[in-house]
C-alpha cells in the first residue's frame, strides 16, 4: 500500500481526518 | 494592559506563522522543487543556499513558538497539559505543538543535516536521512491541521464547542 504522506492530497486527507477525530473525542470528553 | 500575556500572544502568533509557514513552504514548494531541480542538475542552489537558511528560521521559530505558548498558558500550563476540561482544547493544541517541536529537533533537523551534507554521511545514509526528514515533515504537516484548529478553538471555545 502506498504511503499517504507521499502526496500532498493524502497528507491533507490525513490532517483533516485527524482533526475530525480529535474534535469528536474532545466534544465527547466535554459531554457535548 | 497585562504586558506578559499580551506580548506572549503577539510573539506566539508571529513565531507560529513563521514556523508553520516554513513547514508549508517545505512541503508545498521545496520538496517538489528539489525533485525537479535534481532532474535538471540545479538542486545545489536550493540545498546549499535556500534549505539551510530556511531550516535555521524554521527550527528556532519552533522554539520561540513553544516558549511564548508556555508563557501564554502561564498558571494554566499544568491544567492544559493534563487536559483538564476547562483547558481541553488548548491542551490538545499544546500537546500537538510539543510533538511537532520534538519532531523538528529530534528527527527533522538531525536528518536534514545529513541529507544536505552539513555533517559527514555516506550516500546511503544521506538517502535514508532524506526519507526520514521527508516523512516526519509530512507528519508535522498532518499534525498542523488539528494544531491550528485547537489553537483557534482554545481562544474561541464558544464558537467551536458551544461553551
Amino acid at each position: 500500500m502506498k504511503n499517504p504522506l507521499d502526496t500532498l492530497t493524502g497528507t491533507a486527507a490525513c490532517g483533516l481526518l485527524l482533526t475530525i477525530a480529535l474534535y469528536v473525542i474532545a466534544r465527547m470528553a466535554l459531554g457535548g | 494592559m497585562d504586558y506578559v500575556p499580551a506580548l506572549s500572544r503577539w510573539l506566539h502568533l508571529m513565531a507560529g506563522i513563521m514556523w508553520v509557514g516554513l513547514l508549508y513552504y517545505f512541503n508545498c514548494v521545496q520538496a517538489q522543487a528539489l525533485k525537479d531541480a535534481q532532474a535538471d542538475g540545479s538542486a545545489a542552489g536550493i540545498s546549499k543556499h535556500v534549505a539551510p537558511r530556511a531550516l535555521f528560521w524554521f527550527r528556532w521559530a519552533a522554539v520561540l513558538t513553544w516558549i511564548t505558548g508556555a508563557a501564554l498558558l502561564g498558571k494554566n500550563f499544568v491544567a492544559a497539559f493534563t487536559l483538564q476540561p476547562a483547558h481541553l482544547p488548548i491542551g490538545i493544541g499544546a500537546w500537538l505543538g510539543t510533538a511537532m517541536l520534538v519532531n523538528v529537533w529530534a528527527l527533522i533537523w538531525p536528518n536534514q543535516k545529513k541529507a544536505l551534507g552539513l555533517v559527514p554521511a555516506t550516500d546511503e545514509e544521506k538517502g535514508r536521512a532524506r526519507r526520514i526528514a521527508f516523512v516526519v515533515s509530512r507528519a508535522n504537516l498532518v499534525l498542523s491541521f488539528p494544531l491550528l484548529f485547537f489553537m483557534a478553538a482554545g481562544a474561541h471555545a464558544a464558537l467551536f464547542f458551544g461553551r
